[in-house]
């Protein structure tokens, strides 16, 4: 379970989020949701302890995240971020296999290996294993920067943003396998979504975000409604349905 | 791709030892075999010996440089380091007289030299590191400042210098392959065996750490510990081969630049061993061809340091700064 209590932050003399409190029961995949600025980044990123909060505490199994080792905690947690750059040019299978790290500390044994073969496979990315990551287009460095943290093999995986830059059949792929990671090994997937559509038909619980809080917590079918999703995103929004999902439709 | 990197070290190692050999035993013009022969090849072995110490500092001290800082331009010397060499040359003269100095050559005056450049080098990083919004381009900006500031200060001092100070200064504010101090080389050896093994034990944090400061947290890597140790110990390379031979601002660009086309990719069990290889075979070779070819050994770090600059400048123009 991820508990998070009192959690505030801000960035200067901007409020972004907070104060935030919010359980993830263990296993499932839970999405958040919300406008841009809605402080989505920020708090899973401080759940994955790579920024620090003002205040409040962020709790991950039984390890809390500020004080906890953070060897442990990376065997335990891995969070992708919605922006990764840098300029060490790797090989798709050389950056998931870096996602071994914390188990491996370099020295890749055979389990070792075998979990980066199913991330690449997990990915579709075993045909592309020995490109460079500058060789790719976007959305096939997206899935190699996802397939990394899935090698880390976490109970718990964030991710911000993972669809971004990825087609249509890439999409659908990525949150079936997130899917699939949550049913088969019992991960806990948080997601920041962009497209509301793809928490409807994923998510097990949907967290909607506004102005640093948490508006509404849910299931999919609560929180994936007309007026829900009218007054997060402050436009007209409809929900329609589809093989028993909510759908929403807001392009007009 | 494993063998062919294999074939590519062993292929630029090889390369190395030629023109290791070519210095030694090139155009001896004493009789082979007589006493003065074996002379000039020792003080020749001297002169191989300081090279590759340069060489692997600035080679392998950029290369790690580069994964921390995670830019693949920027020196150390952009951190202040030659200013720094400047201005305790300068301070020496001008607080102890040009006398003292001369006097004062020796391993002593190394040691006390790179005591206080990793001392400067460990402040500054542990100070800009206290704090938590200090980044490490706000790191290169404060060198960039620093190096102006420490520039300004040696030009403060050598104005008050008299003209005969000021010849010794200069003498030594450029560096020099060919006299360097016989009785440093073992230390300055010593001390590269051991920062290289450190380097190499930790080669695969390095890589990790090269991924930027999130994904490294991420990984479970104690970020900041790691920057401060691998900048510590690239301030201890970068503060031996200066003390050895003065300043070299674009050597380790040059080395790492091609490091990276050969190797490829940025795994440092990869590029630590290349750059020091490449680090090795490019300075003799350099060496061989303007000293015993063309017979310019006092033009040596000039013309190094000029093509070095052009190629970093043709770099610039080409990639922009990125
Ligand atoms: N590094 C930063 N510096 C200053 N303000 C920031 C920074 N990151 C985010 N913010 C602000 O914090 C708020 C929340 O941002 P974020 O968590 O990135 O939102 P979301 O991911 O939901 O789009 C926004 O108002 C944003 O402008
Ligand atoms: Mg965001």
């Amino acid at each position: 379970m991820i508990t998070v209590s009192n959690l505030t932050k801000r960035y200067g003399s901007v409020h972004a989020l907070g104060p935030v409190d919010l359980e993830i029961p263990r296993g499932g995949v839970t999405a958040l949701i919300g406008p841009n600025g809605a402080g989505k980044s920020t708090m899973l990123t401080i759940i994955g302890r790579l920024l620090s909060g003002d205040s409040g505490r962020v709790e991950v199994g039984d390890l809390d995240v500020v004080t906890a080792d953070s060897r442990e905690l990376a065997k335990k947690l891995a969070i992708l971020r919605q922006e990764n750059h840098f300029v060490a040019r790797l090989t798709v299978r050389q950056l998931v296999g870096l996602g071994r790290f914390p188990h491996s500390r370099g020295r890749m044994r055979p389990d070792d290996v075998e979990a980066v073969d199913l991330a690449l496979e997990f990915l579709d990315l075993t045909p592309l294993q020995d490109r460079f990551l500058d060789e790719l287009s976007g959305g096939q460095r997206q899935r190699a920067y996802v397939a990394m943290v899935l090698a880390q093999q976490t109970d718990y995986v964030l991710l911000d943003e993972p669809l971004n830059n990825l087609d249509m059949r890439h999409a659908v792929t990525m949150m079936r396998q997130l899917r699939r990671a949550a049913d088969e090994l019992g991960r806990t997937v948080v997601v920041v979504v962009h497209d509301v559509n793809f928490a409807a038909a994923y998510a097990d619980l949907v967290v909607a975000m506004v102005d640093g809080r948490i508006a509404h917590v849910g299931p999919a079918r609560e929180v994936i409604t007309p007026y829900v999703l009218t007054e997060v995103f402050g436009t007209p929004v409809d929900v329609i349905e589809h093989r028993d999902r909510p759908v929403a439709v807001y392009y007009h | 791709m494993r063998s062919s990197y294999r074939a590519r070290l062993i292929g630029i190692s090889v390369l190395a030892i030629l023109a290791a050999v070519a210095i030694l035993f090139y155009g001896n013009p004493a009789p082979a075999g007589s006493r003065g022969y074996w002379t000039i090849v020792e003080s020749r072995m001297v002169s191989v010996g300081t090279i590759l110490i340069v060489a692997f500092c600035h080679g392998v001290g950029t290369v790690v440089f580069h994964a921390v800082t995670n830019n693949r331009i920027l020196t150390p010397s952009i951190l202040g380091f030659d200013a720094l060499y400047r201005v305790i040359q300068t301070g020496l003269v001008f607080f102890f007289g040009a006398g003292a100095v001369a006097a004062s050559d020796g391993l002593l005056k190394v040691v006390v030299q790179s005591v206080l450049m990793v001392a400067f080098a460990t402040l500054l990083y542990g100070w800009l590191f206290s704090g938590t919004h200090a980044s490490l381009h706000v790191l290169l900006l404060v060198g960039v400042v620093l190096g102006m500031g420490f520039s300004s200060l040696s030009t403060f001092m050598q104005r008050l210098l008299t003209p005969s100070e000021f010849d010794i200064l200069t003498a030594r504010l450029f560096g020099h392959i060919s006299v360097s101090n016989v009785a440093y080389l073992p230390w300055g050896a010593l001390v590269c065996v051991i920062v290289g093994a450190i380097l190499w034990r930790r080669r695969h944090v390095l890589d990790v750490v090269s991924l930027g400061r999130e994904t490294a947290i991420s990984l479970g890597v104690a970020y900041r510990r790691e920057v401060v140790i691998a900048l510590v110990l690239v301030a201890v390379l970068i503060s031996v081969s200066t003390s050895l031979v003065g300043p070299m601002t674009f050597l380790g660009f040059v080395v790492a630049l091609l490091t990276y086309q050969i190797v490829g990719s940025s795994e440092h069990t990869r590029t630590l061993p290349m750059a020091a290889a490449v680090g090795a075979s490019t300075l003799l070779i350099a060496y061989f061809i303007l000293r015993h070819l063309f017979y310019a050994a006092g033009l040596i770090n000039v013309i190094i340091e000029l093509v070095g600059g052009l190629v970093f400048l043709g770099y610039l123009l080409r990639k922009g700064l990125r």
